[in-house]
């Protein structure tokens, strides 16, 4: 299963394996995404997912195959200019850092060699941090935010670089469902400005009411295209290696666990449509 | 204590020699100590002092000059460290402890066969003020005006390390390049501060003053400049109740940075009980409601 790709290709990943220790964690992987795109990364813990953007920064090794981004082949020693947003669960939150100064970090190699930023530099920052509406936290220590805030600034971090192609490792883990919604919301409005979104997640309904690609993976592609005609139980299970049940209505994809309790009809699981 | 008594050991040009030595390195020990705690790296000062001390005796027996000797054997094992470290299945502390430890057993087996290098390395095991000389006083504000440029001419890139090593690189900074230059500067602070401190004691010039100097700010800048000066402060009178307690000056100063420590934490914990209403440690995590109290 593939997904046509339109206009500029900002990504291509050509019988790709990658992994680390010399073990392959996703093996024989083909991908391609259009400039503009806004795309999903699905699949269970360990299947490859961070592993994938790992390969789109040139930080992992690759054994097979070849990946480019924005037309150039990308290696350990050629890493592309993308903006990236780690995992926040990587983050030292008593790290003795502002958000100015963690913001100012995405323009650590362009700004000249002094410690301060420059006015063009400053001025950008005030610009994104308005935008994301955290410009009144700009001189906090980054704990003293809230989940969604602490998000937005490391999206205005990647942002400062004034990327092409956006990449975020599971933006939306240890967020509550408003502050879920609020960022995906976000990277919508991004997406709509031009900017390549591509994220690792493990919401699958957010994915579904979000996005309009989705990836699913487990140590290779097992599915590509809109959630809406790929999230079928066959695939979920192919992916997660469990049954799961998905409801449509109304347009809306929703996939749910397979309960053992559920008004007196145990287990199962399959399509419903409602 | 009469004004005579505290101008009394200004007389002595051994003293005069240590004091400026002992500040110096206080304030090296304080600014280098900001990113290896950070880092989370304490407990390389403690082994890479004692690698040093292997570097010295080794040098001493073969005939080379101190500084030469213990420089490069220091920088050496900073390197393999950082190698030994990027093997995943070995940890920082377990490639520290290996790397440093074999050294210093070196050292040590050098002076159980040559008993008469003993009397020379009890100052490098403790520190002593004796006996620095003007050529030591050079070096270790080489070693300073070094380190500060390096601190303040790649500021925004050790800061990116520090905080986001993983996310760093992505960024373009060139982080082997930038460990090699910390290794670099770690080994040479170890090295310079060792008549001083004492290899048995400068882990805790590295530690004390950039915790004291974490619990009094929430930016990295000030943490810099707090840190190195809370260093120099205490390194500072650390030297006059070595000489007039007759301590060695490595553990005069640990002790006086030790009391200071004690005291900021129940200053900071008094501070927070006092804006909160509720006693918080000021080693404890706050929550976002008590920052708020505590910073608008």
């Amino acid at each position: 299963m593939g997904q046509p790709v339109a206009g500029n290709e900002i990504v291509r990943l050509s019988g790709l394996s990658a992994g680390y220790d010399g073990k392959p964690v996703v093996a024989d992987v083909n991908l391609r995404v259009a400039a503009g795109e806004f795309v999903g990364i699905v699949g269970p813990s360990g299947s490859g997912k961070t592993t994938l953007m790992k390969v789109l920064l040139g930080t992992v090794h690759t054994y097979a195959g070849e990946a480019f981004v924005d037309g150039r082949r990308v290696s350990l020693r050629h890493r592309p200019s993308v903006g990236y947003v780690p995992q926040l669960e990587t983050i030292d939150w008593n790290f003795p850092v502002t958000v100015e100064e963690v913001v100012m970090l995405g323009r650590a190699m362009q700004s000249g060699p002094w410690p301060w930023p420059r006015k063009s530099d400053t001025a950008e920052m005030m610009r994104l941090l308005e935008r994301l509406g955290i410009a009144r936290f700009r001189k906090q220590q980054i704990r003293n935010l809230s989940g969604g805030q602490q998000q937005r600034v490391f999206l205005a971090r990647a942002l400062i670089r004034n990327p092409r192609l956006l990449l975020l490792d599971e933006p939306t883990s240890g967020v509550d469902i408003k502050t879920r919604d609020d960022i995906l919301h976000l990277l919508v409005d991004l997406h709509r400005e031009g900017v390549t979104v591509i994220l690792s997640t493990h919401e699958l309904n957010a994915v579904a009411a979000h996005l309009p690609r989705v990836v699913c993976i487990n140590h290779g592609i097992v599915a590509d295209g809109n959630p809406a005609e790929i999230f079928t139980t066959d695939v979920l299970r192919r992916t997660y290696g469990g049954d799961m049940v998905v409801v449509r209505q109304g347009g809306m994809t929703l996939v749910a666990d397979s309960p053992h309790f559920f008004d007196g009809r145990a287990g199962g699981a399959g399509e419903v449509a409602v | 204590m009469l004004f005579a008594d505290i101008t009394e050991p200004f007389e002595f040009e051994f003293f005069r020699h240590a004091l400026i030595a002992a500040t110096m390195v206080g304030a090296l020990t304080g600014l280098v100590g900001v990113f290896v705690v950070l880092r989370r790296m304490s407990y390389i000062g403690h082994g890479m002092s004692h690698s040093v001390f292997g570097g010295a005796v080794v040098g001493y027996v073969a005939g080379f000059n101190f500084y030469l000797a213990a420089g490069i054997w220091g920088f050496l094992s900073a390197l393999l460290i950082n190698q030994t470290t990027r093997k995943r299945q070995i940890g920082a502390d377990a490639a520290i402890g290996i790397v440093t430890t074999a050294s210093f057993a070196l050292g040590v087996a050098l002076i159980s066969r040559a008993s008469s290098v003993t009397r020379n390395f009890d100052a490098a095991l403790f520190g002593n003020l004796l006996g620095v000389s003007q050529a030591d006083i050079w070096v270790i504000a080489a070693v300073l005006a070094f380190t500060v440029g390096a601190v303040f001419f790649l500021y925004k890139q050790l800061l990116f390390l520090t905080f986001d090593s993983e996310v760093a690189p992505v960024y373009g900074v060139p982080a082997g390049w930038i460990d090699t230059v910390f290794s670099l500067v770690l080994a040479a602070t170890i090295i310079a501060s060792i008549r001083i401190m004492g290899v048995t004691l400068i882990a805790a010039s590295l530690v004390i003053p950039p915790v004291v100097a974490r619990l009094l700010t929430d930016r990295f800048a000030v943490m810099l400049v707090l840190s190195s000066l809370i260093g120099a402060a205490v390194a500072f009178s650390g030297m006059f109740v070595s000489y007039y307690w007759d301590i060695a000056s490595g553990a005069s100063i640990v002790l006086l940075s030790a009391a200071v420590f004690v005291a900021t934490i129940f200053s900071v914990t008094l501070r927070n009980w006092i804006r909160t209403g509720r006693p918080v440690p000021a080693t404890r995590e706050l929550t976002a409601a008590e920052a708020k109290a505590l910073f608008d």
